[in-house]
């Protein structure tokens, strides 16, 4: 496979970003935020989105999808980062549907994968108790009662967790925190009694929420996937999940990369454009090579995904710790260039910088995805 | 790509795969610990050994020297997707390039642009063929980074040009058989404007050459002394005075082919090689964890690296590559391998630093740390590259 886009691929970038950048730019962010929307992303945009086919770009034509793959979802969380749009689209078009498609019976398939494909439904994954991303520290219990299952513990950083309809959470029903035997996929309604949401306003304006579950009374249909074996399913999720964030994460430098050369181009100090100061061309040139290193790394981690989920962890390893690497520093270049300017909440800069941030702790920073790549080197 | 064009190339890697298994002696699967042990072609070649002759013979024949040339100038013929096939099929058992030249790497493709038919049929096969060994006459004592500002002239005097002048750092001028060589045909037209590209033999009279030890104690390059060196005007290539352009043109495959230089640099992975010296914990982890988070970033930097580099490729066969993007991996590519080589000195320790002894393979270690320390040196250094990047792809004022 090629590196480069294909023309449909272009065509759908085209057509996301058309919609992306008229209906929703920076601005629409800010507004939300300023107006501390309860919903915190636009209801009427989301149905346009699944109306474009885009809520179910992953689901199969059979559940009423688009039945792409991952390259494809990765085009348009590029699209998303450009302009830092809030939408359900990472939690739920990417990982709960990828959760449901790949490790749903069929029951559980039908029931949810229509409903996401036509915008319906909004599901999210629950997994990360601590401060970091620790898959394997879970520790929420789910212990056998009756015919089914009764959960008890907390998550943190549930993306649109105040919103979703459909909780996806990783549980504990063997073995003990730090292993990989006993953990289990559970379907939870957020509604369901001992459920208890709280939204958490974030830095970067994003949905996010703590749940807790105390006692929650799940049946035996809700599992999904095996009892006790869920980790190599959460692997995979989690992995799509980073390849979609890698993408966002490149589409956000890129944004704030060609931003800050626009302003290098127009500002003037000592009679001379900043540009012309040979000590900022060279940090602008090498900002613009760990751009297109990362994203090559991340189309090669997407078509890896494409290829066979299962082996493509190193890879997208390298794509998350490359994108994390290279946003930060994009949006510090950025800050600093833009001078006493991109100090200010009236600019935008200050948007992506915060939005970088929450997508470095999201699925594992550059630190976790270098150990992982370590680890699978034998080292 | 159509069914059939998959199937055809699938084909072609099962035949390259086989033939590489039954050809590559298993002597030239692994990477070359001294420069005595590449393969450089010329006049006075000798093979360092027989493998390393049966290899360089039996991938000579089948036109593998130059896969992606024409086969009417002694290439393989090869279309660009089947010579990624053989470049990864020998990457996957480890084979060495059969031949190194500069002729391969820099001249031919210059050649194949704006070398008239003549000069191509000249010289292209017996660069294939492993026959002359060419050196590169660019740099002068006073036009290093600011290269166009060359002094060394050539006069017209009938059918000839007389050239008379300084180069230097010209690598391998002692042992090159013919030189690539910018000269100032026009003294009194602009910087760039007055430049002609003219090849010519070094056996020719008025032509001494001068050996510089580097830090690494060898003397791979020269000062080169012109001293009304004649050469027929037929051996300028282009047209006369419009040399810059062929001379960036052939910059251009310099960049790419020092930013690859690390693919070729060392075989096994950089933890493995760091464990055999500092050890490994009971769980299996490198017994020096701030070295072994430097690794693993390395690691982290290579790969994505690679994943550029072989983009760039597909850019280029799309036709949506930038021209200056060859500048863009010649900075990054230079950068990491210097990296590379500081972490192997830093993971050798105590043995990486012997100079001369039966273990140290006569300091391939430290002598190659210390090469790598040219790569953001020459063919540009790594600040004019960010320069070219800065103004051609960023479009930054003040060029
Ligand atoms: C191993 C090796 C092999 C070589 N082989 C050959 C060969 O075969 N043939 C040949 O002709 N030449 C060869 N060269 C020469 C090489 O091309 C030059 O060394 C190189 O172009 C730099 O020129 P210089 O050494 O004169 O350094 P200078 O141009 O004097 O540079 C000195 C320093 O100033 C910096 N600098 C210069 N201009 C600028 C600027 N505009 N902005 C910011 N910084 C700047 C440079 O980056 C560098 O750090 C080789 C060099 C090496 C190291």
């Amino acid at each position: 496979m090629a590196l480069v886009l294909t023309e449909e691929q272009s065509m759908l970038r085209d057509s996301a970003r058309g919609l992306i950048s008229d209906k929703a730019p920076v601005s629409h962010l800010r507004s939300l935020r300023d107006a501390k929307d309860p919903t915190g992303f636009s209801k009427e945009l989301w149905h346009a989105f699944a109306e474009m086919g885009f809520a179910g770009l992953l689901v199969p034509e059979e559940f009423g999808g688009s039945g792409l793959g991952f390259m494809e979802a990765g085009v348009v969380m590029e699209e998303i980062g450009r302009t830092l749009m809030p939408s359900p689209f990472l939690a739920t078009s990417v990982v709960a549907a990828s959760a449901l498609n790949r490790g749903g019976n069929a029951a559980q398939k039908s029931e949810y994968l229509p409903k996401i494909s036509n915008g319906s439904l909004l599901a999210t994954l629950a997994i990360d108790e601590g401060a970091k991303h620790r898959p394997l520290q879970t520790s929420l219990q789910a212990v056998r009662a009756g015919n089914g299952f009764k959960l008890s513990g907390a998550k943190a950083l549930v993306v649109d967790g105040h919103v979703a309809d459909l909780f996806i959470v990783a549980a504990r029903t063997a073995g003990s925190a730090g292993e990989r035997d006993g953990l289990t996929l559970f379907l939870v309604n957020p509604r369901a009694k001992g459920v208890s949401i709280e939204r958490t306003i974030m830095v970067d304006a994003h949905n996010a929420a703590r749940i807790e579950l105390a006692n929650v009374e799940v049946t035996a249909d809700s599992v999904l996937g095996e009892v006790d074996q869920g980790a190599a399913l959460l692997d995979g999720v989690l992995d799509i999940g980073r390849g979609a964030v890698a993408a966002e994460m490149v589409g956000l430098s890129e944004e704030v990369f060609n931003r800050t050369v626009e302003y290098l181009k127009n500002r003037k100090q000592f009679g001379k454009l900043i540009g012309e100061f040979q000590a900022l061309q060279h940090r602008a040139a090498e900002l613009y090579v760990d751009i297109e290193i990362t994203r090559a790394a991340t189309m090669k981690a997407l078509q890896a995904l494409d290829a066979d989920v299962a082996k493509a962890a190193s890879s997208v390893a390298v794509a998350k710790a490359r994108a994390g690497t290279t946003a930060t520093r994009a949006v510090q270049e950025g800050v600093q260039m833009h001078g006493g300017m991109g100090m200010t909440d009236q600019f935008d800069i200050g948007f992506f910088m915060k939005r970088a941030r929450v997508c470095e702790e999201l699925f594992g920073d550059a630190n976790y995805h270098t150990e992982q790549l370590a680890r699978t080197r034998g080292y | 790509m159509s069914e059939t064009e998959s199937a055809d190339l699938e084909k072609f890697r099962n035949e390259t795969r086989a033939w590489l298994e039954a050809n590559c002696p298993p002597e030239m699967r692994k990477p070359a610990t001294s420069d005595a042990d590449v393969f450089w072609g010329g006049r006075n070649t000798k093979f360092a050994s027989e493998p390393q002759r049966i290899w360089f013979e039996r991938m000579r024949d089948k036109g593998w020297t130059v896969p992606d040339w024409p086969r009417e100038y002694g290439g393989g013929g090869l279309s660009a997707a089947e010579h990624k096939v053989l470049r990864t099929e020998m990457g996957r058992i480890g084979a060495r390039p059969p031949l190194s030249s500069f002729g391969i790497w820099m001249l031919g493709p210059a050649l194949l642009k704006y070398g008239n038919e003549a000069q191509k049929k000249e010289h292209l096969p017996k660069i294939a063929a492993g026959l002359i060994r060419w050196c590169q006459g660019y740099s002068e004592p006073n036009a290093g980074s600011d290269l166009a500002s060359l002094q060394t002239r050539a006069e017209s005097d009938g059918d000839d040009f007389v050239i008379t002048g300084q180069k230097i750092w010209t690598s391998y001028a002692n042992y090159a058989d013919w030189i690539f060589c910018l000269v100032r045909t026009d003294a009194s037209a602009k910087k760039h404007d007055g430049i002609s590209f003219i090849l010519f033999d070094m056996t020719s009279k008025g032509v001494t050459t001068k050996p510089i030890l580097l830090i690494s104690g060898y003397s791979p390059f020269c000062e080169t002394f012109f001293d009304g060196v004649r050469v027929p005007k037929s051996h300028v290539v282009g047209t006369v005075n419009r040399g810059w352009d062929v001379a960036k043109y052939l910059l251009q495959h310099e960049r790419a082919m020092i930013s690859g230089m690390g693919e070729r640099g060392v075989g096994r992975p950089l933890g493995q090689i760091a464990a055999d010296s500092v050890g490994s914990d009971a769980q299996g982890k490198l017994d020096d964890a701030m070295l072994r988070g430097r690794i693993a970033s390395f690691d982290v930097d290579e790969a994505a690296l690679a994943a550029c580099a072989e983009r760039a490729v597909d850019l280029a066969k799309a036709g949506q590559a930038h021209p200056a993007f060859s500048s863009a991996m010649k900075y990054y590519g230079t950068e990491l391998n210097k990296r590379r080589y500081e972490i192997l000195m830093s993971a050798g320790g105590v043995d990486a630093l012997e100079w001369e002894s039966e273990r140290s393979k006569q300091g391939a270690r430290p002598r190659a740390w210390l090469r790598t320390k040219a790569n953001s040196i020459e063919g540009g250094t790594t600040e004019v590259m960010l320069g070219i990047v800065a103004k051609r792809i960023l479009d930054l004022p003040g060029a």
